[in-house]
């Protein structure tokens, strides 16, 4: 089964210049577990620029679906494309390099170390720094600098000195993306960016994701199970079912589709 | 700023040592003794309490750096010098050698291979007896006058100038351990221990880093070795054994391994109890087991891990 792909949403227009090119495709993508098929054979095309959710039900593969893209894991079939170049075989570092960087379900924080050295850590990997064991005053200056830069596009400069263990869930998800933003991604990979927070944490993290695609002109790839934030801020929707796109489309072909609402929304209404 | 101070006391309170130690009881040797186990345990710190490497093995470069520099006196040259740079570099090269078979093990692993290893030098340095002295341990040299130009510093038989030459070497490795903890090798380290698999999503290699921190805690343990050598003109095959390696731990722990100058406060409970208690006492290290349980209680963080925050790296 391939996905049914449409024509550019009339939304986009950050990605425009690109929209020839794809930015990210998946060839009849497939990875099996045993005899367990987590993803099974799925073809995906993604622009330059665009807002994508990725939903489906639970096991669906979503989480495997972006572990492929990351490359935490080798497909078992098929080929991921990135500009043009397959990185089907290519590590996490090497695809870290090329601006695919993902966040995670499960938070992944330094906890015992403050918001502003969490963020610097990134800074200093992204700078390729990590290796030097001594620094210049300009270029701690200019780490240091770029570290601020970051805590103010998540709004978490006046938590800077904050160890972030003892932070709430909802800021060391963010402290999560700011690192991955140091790493300056091209194409940001969000596993449930929202989960488990509460409402005004959910505003906070959905106001940054939205400014992240309309300011930086990020493209942005993000599961999600909360429907009013996928169909709130997503310009298209790809639907996964038992490790198969079931459809792929603007929300309101998404939402139409009568397979996606008999597999899926149908359930939750 | 409490830090400065701090830092500023401690400095002369160290630089005075030879003055004020005797008047308390002590003796300027003991002073030594600390700066050279404070040497060798914030070195072990680098891997321990900044990459979370459990490293139990660290007396066996303590060992070879004082017999490196106890053979070179012997054997080779009767240069303090070249005593301290070929046992550092003895130590260090076993460490750095020897690191690919550590760093890929975590957590218990970790702490038994590096045991293994340590045990491995202390059998070789009692069998290989013709060279070594075996189980009577090296003797037979002694450290040498420093000539620089026209002055000759008289360590061979002063140990207040030796005392000197140790402190000197104590802030020299402060200052190295100091620079890398701030750069982002240290912070790389520390970011290791705090969340090992966040660092290889970041695309770190972090084997190569717990490398890096084990050869070059190695370097700075053997750098220790040499000077303690040269305290004692003796080197022991107790150097290298296990319970040394064990005993750097628990001073590291006392004094708070979260913390740089941690490992310098738990030198300072350990071996002035150690020394007092054994005059007293044979069963001494029932005594020390008694301080380690009451600070382990008091501060679990060890001693200056109540100053967490503010003295984070």
């Amino acid at each position: 089964m391939s996905a049914v792909m449409q024509a550019p949403a009339p939304m986009a227009a950050v990605g425009e210049t690109a929209a020839k090119t794809p930015f990210l495709r998946m060839d009849n993508v497939a990875r099996h577990f045993g005899s367990l098929k987590a993803v099974d054979g799925v073809t995906f095309e993604m622009r330059a620029g665009e807002m994508r959710a990725v939903i489906g039900p639970n096991g669906a593969g979503k989480t495997t679906f972006f572990n492929l893209i990351s490359g935490l894991l080798p497909p078992t079939a098929g080929q991921v494309i990135f500009e043009g170049e397959s990185i089907t075989q290519q590590t996490i570092v090497h695809r870290v390099a090329k601006g695919i960087v993902r966040t995670f379900q499960i938070t992944e924080i330094l906890p015992d170390l403050s918001v502003f050295e969490n963020i610097r850590v990134g800074v200093e990997t992204a700078e390729k720094l990590n290796s030097k064991p001594w620094i210049s005053r300009s270029e701690r200056e200019r780490v240091n600098q770029r570290v601020t830069e970051l805590m103010d596009i998540v709004h978490l400069r006046n938590k800077a000195n904050r160890t972030v263990g003892e932070l709430a869930h909802g800021d060391q998800r963010v402290v999560e993306v700011a690192v991955a933003l140091s790493l300056k991604p091209r194409l940001l990979l969000l596993d449930e960016p929202t989960a488990g927070m509460g409402d005004t944490e959910t505003d906070h993290m959905v106001d940054l994701v939205r400014r992240l695609h309309q300011e930086q002109g990020m493209s942005i790839l993000f599961i999600e199970h909360d429907m009013d934030i996928v169909f709130g801020i997503a310009q298209h929707i790809t639907v996964l079912d038992q490790g198969r796109v079931l459809a792929d489309g603007t929300p309101e072909a998404v939402s139409n589709d009568p397979k996606v609402r008999a597999a899926y929304l149908g359930s939750i209404e | 700023m409490t830090r400065i101070v701090g830092i500023a006391v401690m400095w002369l309170a160290l630089l005075a040592l030879p003055w004020w130690l005797p008047l308390i009881g002590g003796y300027t040797a003991l002073g030594s003794k600390v700066l050279i186990y404070a040497i060798a345990t914030m070195g072990l710190n680098l891997v321990l309490g900044f990459t979370g490497g459990l490293s139990f093995g660290q007396a066996a470069y303590f060992g070879l750096g004082a017999y490196g520099a106890g053979m070179t006196l012997k054997y080779l040259a009767p240069s303090t010098p070249l005593a301290i740079v070929i046992g550092t570099v003895v130590g260090g090269l076993a460490a750095t050698v020897l690191g690919p078979l550590v760093m890929r093990r975590r957590g218990i692993y970790f702490a038994m291979i590096t045991i293994a290893i340590g045990q491995l030098f202390y059998f070789v340095m009692v069998r290989w007896n013709e060279v070594t002295g075996g189980e009577d341990g090296l003797a037979g040299f002694a450290r040498q006058d420093i000539h620089l130009g026209l002055l000759n510093v008289p360590i061979s038989s002063s140990g207040t100038a030796f005392y000197y030459l140790v402190l000197l070497c104590f802030t020299v490795a402060v200052a190295v351990m100091w620079t890398v903890l701030q750069s982002p090798l240290g912070h790389t380290w520390v970011a290791i221990r705090e969340n090992r698999r966040r660092m290889e999503f970041l695309g770190i290699r972090v084997e190569r880093y717990v490398w890096a921190a084990f050869a070059i805690a190695g370097t700075i343990t053997a750098f220790a070795g040499t000077l303690n050598a040269m305290l004692f003109n003796f080197a022991s095959p107790q150097d290298l054994h296990w319970i040394l390696s064990g005993n750097f731990v628990i001073m590291i722990v006392l004094g708070g391994m979260r913390s740089f100058f941690g490992p310098l406060i738990g030198v300072i409970i350990f071996v002035v109890a150690q020394d007092y208690l054994s005059s007293v006492t044979d069963n001494w290290m029932t005594f020390i087991g008694l301080i380690f349980v009451c600070i382990v209680l008091l501060f679990p963080r060890g001693v200056l891990g109540i100053f967490r925050r503010a003295e984070a790296v």
